[in-house]
C-alpha cells in the first residue's frame, strides 16, 4: 500500500514533535525513519498508526484519507519497540486477539489455523503454549510480528524493532525480516537511529532532525550526496572539521591537514570527511593514538591532528603502530559553507591533473 | 582467621536473632494477643452462651445489615474505583493530580467528619433535608446513608491496590490492542482487567473486611435503631455499654472471624497468583 503524508504537524503544548512532514513511500517500500533521539520520528510512525493525533497536515494510505480515522480501524500493522505482548496471554493467544477482536470472528478452527502458520511463518512454532515471560527477545520480537500480521496488513510499523535485541542475533534477524517483507509484498516503514540497519533494511531513508524530514533517499545518495550538514555528520560516521574558504580552497589551519579544492564563496565552513578518506602515512604533525585492525581491509586508526581526534585509514603501503607521528591527506569530502551551499571536495593534485 | 565466611549482606546471628524477636513480640503483644482475648472472652462462658447471644433478633438483623451493607458497597466500590484508576494510568486530563490526591482523601479524613457531611447534606436540616422529605425519601437514619458512609470510607481500597500496577503497565498493551482492530470495550475487557485481576481482588477483599467492620462513619449516620439500623460493629458497642459483655464479645468475635476469613482468602489469593506467574517465569 503506498503511503502519502502531507504537511503533518503536530505539536505537545508549546514544543512541536513534528513540523510539517510530507513523505511519499511507494508500495511494497521498505523505507526507514533515520534520526537521533527527539527527532520525531517515533511520534511520525504513530501518526501513521492511529495512534497519535495530528494538528494539521494529511494522511492517505493506498489513495484513502485516514486522517482522524481510528487506529482500530486502520488496518495497520504495528510491532512496538518492546513488543507489548499481551502477559496475560500465551503466545497463541497472543497471535489469534486480532482475529478474536473481528466483528465477524472466524470460525475458532480457522483462526487455530492461521495462526499455526504464522508462527510457522516465524519459525517459532514451539512456543504456541508459552507465556511472554517464558519467551527470549528474539522469540518475543517474532511473536509481535506474527500478531502485527495476524490481521493481514498492507503496511507494517517497526518501531525500533532490534533494540532489545544483542548484537550476534540482530544481524540474522535484520536480513529474515528484510526476506519476509519481499516475501510477504507489503509496505514497510521501520523507525531507528541505527544507520547501519537503515542502510541494510531499507529500500530508501527519511533522515530525521528536529520535526521535520531533511532527507529522503538511497542509502548510496544519502552518502555520495548529502544534502545538508546534519545528514553529512549523522550518516556515515563522517568526521566533522571546521575550515576556511579562501580562492576555492577551504583550509583546516591551524590542524595539520592538506587543503582541499571546494568551490564556494570565502568564508568560514565546515568539511565532513570520512575515515576512509582520511589516509595516513609515516612522520608528519598528526599522532597514532591507536591501530585497529580490520579483516581484510586497511587498518583503521584513532589519530591525533591538533586538537580533534579523527578516525582515519592507513595509507595502501604503508605500517604504522601506536605513538607513531603521521601526516594525513584528505581523499575528498563534503563541504558545506556558513551561507548555504555544499561541494563536493577533492584534493588540490588531482583537481589540478584532471 | 577464625569464623565461617559471612556475605557482606548479612548481620551477625544475634543482631538478627534480637530483630526476629522484637518482630515477633510486637505482633504478638499487638495483633495475635486481642484477638485470643476477643475470641476468649466469647467462649468464657461456653460456646452455647455465645451462640445464643448471637441468635438474638436484634443481633441477627446486624449481621443482616452489615452483610447487606457490604454487598452494597464492594459493588460499587469495585466499578469506581477500577474507573477512578484507569482514567488516572491511562489517559491524561486536567485535574488528574486532583483526582489522585481525591482518592486519599478518605484515608486522611476522619470517618466521623465522613459521616457528619452525609448528615449535613441529606439529613432532616441538610441541603438536600427538605427536597427528600418532601418525596418520602430517607437517606440517614436508614439504608442509604449507611451505605453512602461505608463507601466513602471504603473507596481508597480498590483504587489505590489496582492504580500502581495499572501505571506500572503503561498504555502499550492497550495500544497494541487498538492497532490490532480491538474497541475501547474489547480492549478493556481482554487486555486492561486481565492483567490486574489478582490485584484487583485483593483490593475488593480489603474493601469488604473494612466495609463490614466499619463503625465511625456509619456510628453518625445510623441513628442506632435496633435491628433496623444497627450494624454489627454499631451493635457490638451497644451491648457493651450495657453490660451484655457475652452477647458483646459474641459478636465482637464473629466480626473478627469475618474479617480473618477475609485476609486467608486474599492470601490464598496471592499464593494462587504467585503460582500463575511463578509457572510462566
Amino acid at each position: 500500500m503506498s503511503v502519502e503524508l502531507q504537511g503533518i504537524v503536530r505539536r505537545f503544548g508549546a514544543t512541536a514533535a513534528l513540523e510539517g512532514v510530507s513523505l511519499n513511500v511507494r508500495e511494497g517500500e521498505f523505507v526507514a525513519l533515520l534520526g537521533p533521539s527527539g527527532s520525531g520520528k517515533t511520534t511520525l510512525l504513530r501518526v501513521l498508526a492511529g495512534l497519535e493525533g495530528t494538528d494539521a497536515g494529511v494522511v492517505r494510505v493506498a489513495g484513502r484519507d485516514l486522517t482522524g480515522v481510528p487506529a482500530r480501524e486502520r488496518g495497520i500493522g504495528m510491532v512496538f519497540q518492546n513488543y507489548a505482548l499481551f502477559r496475560h496471554m500465551t503466545v497463541f493467544d497472543n497471535i489469534a486477539f486480532g482475529l478474536r477482536v473481528r466483528k465477524h470472528r472466524p470460525h475458532h478452527a480457522e483462526i487455530a489455523t492461521r495462526v499455526r502458520r504464522l508462527l510457522e511463518l516465524v519459525q517459532v512454532p514451539e512456543l504456541e503454549a508459552r507465556y511472554p515471560e517464558q519467551c527470549s527477545g528474539g522469540q518475543r520480537q517474532r511473536v509481535a510480528l506474527a500478531r502485527a500480521l495476524a490481521i493481514e496488513p498492507r503496511l507494517l510499523l517497526l518501531d525500533e524493532p532490534f533494540s532489545a535485541l544483542d548484537a550476534l542475533v540482530r544481524k540474522d534477524v535484520r536480513r529474515w525480516l528484510r526476506g519476509l517483507h519481499d516475501g510477504l509484498g507489503i509496505t514497510s516503514v521501520l523507525v531507528t537511529h541505527d544507520q547501519e540497519e537503515a542502510m541494510e533494511l531499507a529500500d530508501r531513508i527519511a533522515v530525521m532532525e528536529r520535526g521535520r524530514i531533511v532527507q529522503f533517499d538511497t542509502a548510496e545518495a544519502l552518502l555520495r550526496a548529502p544534502a545538508t550538514p546534519f545528514v553529512a555528520g549523522f550518516v556515515g560516521e563522517a568526521a566533522r572539521l571546521p575550515c576556511t574558504v579562501r580562492g576555492g580552497v577551504a583550509h583546516f589551519d591551524p590542524l595539520p591537514l592538506a587543503p582541499l579544492r571546494a568551490a564556494l564563496p570565502d568564508g568560514a565552513a565546515t568539511a565532513f570527511v570520512r575515515p576512509h578518506d582520511i589516509l595516513a602515512r609515516a612522520g608528519g604533525a598528526a599522532m597514532v593514538r591507536l591501530v585497529r585492525q580490520e579483516g581484510g581491509g586497511a587498518a583503521r586508526l584513532v589519530v591525533q591532528a591538533g586538537e580533534v581526534v579523527l578516525d582515519a585509514t592507513v595509507a595502501p603501503g604503508e605500517s604504522l603502530s601506536r605513538g607513531e607521528p603521521c601526516r594525513l591527506t584528505l581523499r575528498g569530502g563534503h563541504v558545506f559553507s556558513t551561507t548555504g551551499g555544499c561541494v563536493q571536495a577533492q584534493p588540490l593534485a588531482a583537481a589540478m591533473a584532471s | 582467621m577464625s569464623g565461617a565466611f559471612r556475605p557482606a549482606n548479612q548481620d551477625s546471628p544475634l543482631l538478627r536473632g534480637l530483630l526476629l524477636a522484637a518482630a515477633v513480640l510486637v505482633a504478638l503483644v499487638m495483633l495475635v494477643l486481642p484477638l485470643a482475648a476477643v475470641l476468649a472472652e466469647a467462649l468464657r462462658r461456653g460456646l452455647g452462651v455465645a451462640l445464643a447471644a448471637i441468635a438474638e433478633p436484634d443481633t441477627l438483623a446486624a449481621i443482616r445489615l452489615t452483610m447487606l451493607v457490604a454487598a452494597l458497597t464492594v459493588p460499587l466500590n469495585l466499578v469506581g474505583g477500577v474507573a477512578a484508576a484507569w482514567c488516572i494510568a491511562k489517559h491524561q486530563f486536567p485535574g488528574r493530580r486532583l483526582l489522585v490526591t481525591l482518592i486519599e482523601l478518605p484515608f486522611a479524613v476522619s470517618p466521623v467528619i465522613a459521616g457528619m457531611v452525609f448528615v449535613l447534606m441529606f439529613g432532616a436540616q441538610g441541603w438536600f433535608g427538605p427536597w427528600l422529605q418532601a418525596r418520602d425519601i430517607q437517606v440517614v437514619f436508614a439504608l442509604p446513608g449507611l451505605v453512602l458512609a461505608t463507601m466513602f470510607v471504603t473507596f481508597p481500597f480498590v483504587a489505590r491496590t489496582v492504580l500502581p500496577l495499572m501505571q506500572e503497565q503503561g498504555k502499550d498493551e492497550e495500544e497494541a490492542a487498538a492497532t490490532l482492530g480491538a474497541s475501547g470495550l474489547q480492549t478493556f475487557l481482554r487486555v486492561t482487567l486481565p492483567n490486574v485481576k489478582w490485584a484487583l481482588l485483593a483490593g475488593v477483599l480489603l474493601c469488604n473486611a473494612r466495609a463490614m467492620g466499619e463503625f465511625g462513619a456509619v456510628s453518625v449516620v445510623s441513628g442506632h435503631i435496633r435491628g433496623e439500623t444497627n450494624t454489627m460493629p454499631l451493635h457490638v458497642e451497644i451491648l457493651y455499654n450495657e453490660y451484655q459483655f457475652a452477647g458483646a464479645f459474641a459478636v465482637a468475635a464473629l466480626l473478627a472471624l469475618l474479617g480473618l476469613v477475609t485476609l486467608a482468602a486474599k492470601t490464598l489469593l496471592e499464593r494462587l497468583a504467585g503460582r500463575e506467574m511463578g509457572g510462566r517465569a
